[in-house]
This record gives structure tokens, sequence and C-alpha cells, in this order.
């Protein structure tokens, strides 16, 4: 999950007998599929909690570019870098039709950019932690990639309209990411005996951190049980992570890596795999800022920020310029500009 | 830190014949860059052959308190539709 743990600002759910008429009328629509448009009327709370929770989406693709663009130019064939350069494209195009949606709600892209550079807002855990090798990439794409997926496209049905049409875009070009990682993890395992413990050495450092991405178990959660109200979470954590476990245990099977959890077992009552206790306590540090990456992430981020400076100042200027250039009068060659321009573009 | 650039709505056109469609919207200092932008951002797969742009504080749209207003009267004109007129079964090409 790439947003995790959104705060809502509200203490408990209320039943719909304590809503103001205005609120009772909003939760009606919800209730109804009928989709949130950025001019309609919104409770604050659904607005403040939307952006926290879009943003937090698109800073996770934007971070989320600086683990593997760091091992493009390592990419072992010439196919390889260029297929990796696409995937780490589209997540700048994620990210940006994400801020996109965000900005229809009143917030900034500056504000978002600023705050995530001060530490303010969160992006997801999983990119906290190192890629050590080849095989990291692979297993991001397949697990990583895998994991947003499932959370993603039960998103693309969420309340509020500009986000859920984000998802859709997404969800289309995401299925590329997960397929390149699990076609690096085929060419491993079906490689030498050093290639393939390379690729079972990548597993057992992600698998938990997999885990971990759709969040703690959120029964307790008041914050999820308000999202959910609102449509904007449409499955629970430990759903979505029950579901990603029952379709990826097959797919290490098949590639003959080993899953790292001793209680992993085939549930032949409940038709799921059962699986270990998550250590949560790790999450919980990675999240305050404790992860092996944190600081580093951070650090290239605003150093890319830092040095892209120049060429915003430049582009700025180059326009302002263009702008107030004297614009020089109709000369005889341009006669029938009027008329073009008269016509609709259509 | 630059003051945002203006926004900019993003229309493409598909291959397919159909009219412009709003895909989203960005940032940048001018429509040239708009354009190129948009290109990178909304057509890495062949989407379109065909982009827009323009800037949104330049789109006017209609508030949803008019929804009723504006769109209602239509309801009552059933008429507008060819299911409103039962035609018999045996007169074909109707």
């Amino acid at each position: 999950m790439y947003a995790q743990m959104v705060e809502t600002g509200v203490e408990r759910v209320q039943v719909v007998a304590e809503m103001a008429p205005d609120e009772r009328a909003f939760q009606a629509r919800i209730d109804a599929d009928i989709k949130i448009e950025p001019k309609d009327a919104m409770p604050d709370a659904y607005r403040r909690t939307l952006v926290r929770q879009i943003q937090q989406h698109a800073h996770s693709e934007i971070v989320g570019m600086l683990p593997e663009g760091n091992w493009i130019t390592r990419a072992p064939s010439l196919s390889r870098k260029a297929i990796l350069m696409a995937k780490v494209q589209d997540e700048a195009g994620h990210g940006l039709y994400l801020y996109c949606a965000a900005e229809t709600l009143g917030v900034s892209r500056d504000r978002m950019i600023a705050d995530l550079h001060a530490g303010k807002v969160k992006y997801s855990s999983i990119f906290n932690y190192p890629t050590l090798t080849w095989a990291d990439i692979g297993t991001i794409g397949w697990l990583v990639d895998g994991a947003a997926i499932m959370n993603q496209i039960p998103l693309c049905r969420c309340s509020y309209g500009p986000y859920a049409r984000a998802m859709i875009r997404i969800c289309k070009e995401e299925s590329f990411h997960q397929r390149q990682g699990f076609d690096i993890m085929m060419a491993l395992c079906r490689g030498s005996a050093e290639q393939k413990a390379m690729a079972q050495d990548a597993l057992n450092r992600w698998w938990w951190p997999s885990l971990m991405m759709f969040g703690p178990p959120d029964a307790q959660s008041v914050h999820s049980a308000q999202s959910a109200r609102w449509k904007i979470k449409l499955l629970s954590n430990d759903e979505l992570r029950q579901r990603f476990v029952d379709q990826t245990v097959p797919q290490a099977e098949y590639l003959g890596l080993r899953v790292p959890d001793d209680r992993l077992a085939w549930n032949e009552a409940s038709g799921h795999y059962d699986f270990g206790e998550i250590d949560w306590s790790e999450f919980h540090e990675v999240l305050k800022g404790h992860g092996p990456c944190n600081r580093d992430r951070m650090r290239m981020r605003i150093k890319a920020w830092e040095e892209g400076a120049w060429v915003r100042e430049a582009a700025a200027a180059y326009a302002e310029k263009r702008a107030n250039a004297p614009r020089p009068g109709p000369l005889p060659a341009m006669r029938g500009e009027g008329d073009r321009r008269a016509a609709p573009v259509g | 830190m630059t003051s945002d650039w203006p926004l900019w709505e993003v229309f493409i056109r598909s291959q397919h014949g159909l009219a412009h469609k709003h895909v989203g919207s960005l940032h940048a200092v001018d429509a040239e860059m708009a354009i190129r932008n948009a290109r990178d951002v909304y057509t890495r797969r062949n989407e379109g052959v065909s982009i827009w742009v323009a800037r949104s504080s330049d789109i006017h749209a209609s508030s949803p308190g008019d929804r009723a207003p504006l769109f209602e009267p239509s309801n009552d004109k059933v008429y507008r539709h060819p299911t409103f007129f039962p035609m018999p079964e045996e007169v074909k090409h109707l």
C-alpha cells in the first residue's frame, strides 16, 4: 500500500443520526456511489484526509524512483537498462497524476513538495530499504509493484473522481512493472546457482517489508473505519495482505524460491495461506524515520530538487521574456491568420 | 523554491477518430512546455495523435449548484429518445 495509516482527524465514526444535514447529504451521495468532484461541497475532514492520502501516495511514487534509478547504469544489459528507465519514467508520471489529483482539492504543488522535504508528510515505508543487488530490482517489481496493484485496483472505484481517474491510468501501466520484475526473477532463477542464491537473498529481505506495505491490522483503527465510510479505502489492510500472500506464494513456488516464513502453510479449511506474525515494531521504526535508508532518500530527494532550481528559474525567466516581447504587427504574408483563429479547434 | 508555474489542462485525441478528451493537468511555464510535458506525462504508450493544452484559469465550468436547472429540464422531453415511439414489429428498418 502506498499510503499507510492515513489520519482522518476524527476520534470516532459518527452514526448518521449525529450528522449535520449537509454531512448526511454528503454521506448519502457516497452511499449511492455518486462520485465527488472538485467543486462539490465536501466535509473539511474528507478534504483534509484525501489531501493527506493522495499526497502520501504521490510522494511514494517519486521517492520510489530513487532506489530503482540508482540501478539504471548497472542493469546487466542494454535491454534491461531501457526497460528500467521506462519503468522509472512511469513512476514519475504516476507521481504527477497524483499531485494533480491532490491539487484539485486546493493544495499547491510547491506546498506538497515543501512538506515532503520538511518531513511533515510520509511516503511508503517500503522505500526506506536498500537495493543491494540486481535481484532487488526484480523483487521490487514483483512484490512491491504487485502489492501496489493490489491496493490500487479497488481505489479505481473510490469516491473522489480525480483520484479514481488517476488510479485507472496508473493501474493500466502498473502491470508492466510487476511483469518486468518477475521476468528478472525468472532469468535469475533459471541461471547459475549464484544467481539463484541472489534471487533467494532478495526475497528473504523484501518479503516481510512487502507485507508491511499494507499497514497494520486495521480492525481497531478509527481512521480506517472512517475512510471506509467515505469510500476512500475499499478493502481492509488484512484483506489486501491475505490476497497478496495467496497470489504470491504460488509464484515463488514457480520460481523455486522459499518464502522466508516457517509458519507459512496452506489452510485447506479457509482456502487461504496462514502466515507468521509481522514484526510491527520494525514497521513503526521505519515510519518514524529510523529505517535503513530514510535519511539517504530524503537527502537525495532534496539534492535533486535544489540542483534543479536553476532549470526551473531559467524556464520561468524565458517564459516571462517571451510573454513581454513586443509582438510584431500583422504582416501581409500572415493574412488569413484571423480566419484560422476564428474557426473551432475541433 | 520557485512560485508555482501555471496549471494547464491536457486534452488528447486518440488514433480512433474520437474527439479530444480531457486526461489531466500539469504545470508548465508556457504553452510550448505544456505540450512537451504533456507528451511525456500523458502519451508514453501511443495514447494519442494530437494534444491540446489550455490554461486551467481560462476554462469556465458550470457549477455543481446549477445542476438541477441546467440538466433536469431535459428529463421531461423523453420524446427526444427514439424508444419513446413504439413501432409495430412487422415494420422493418425504423
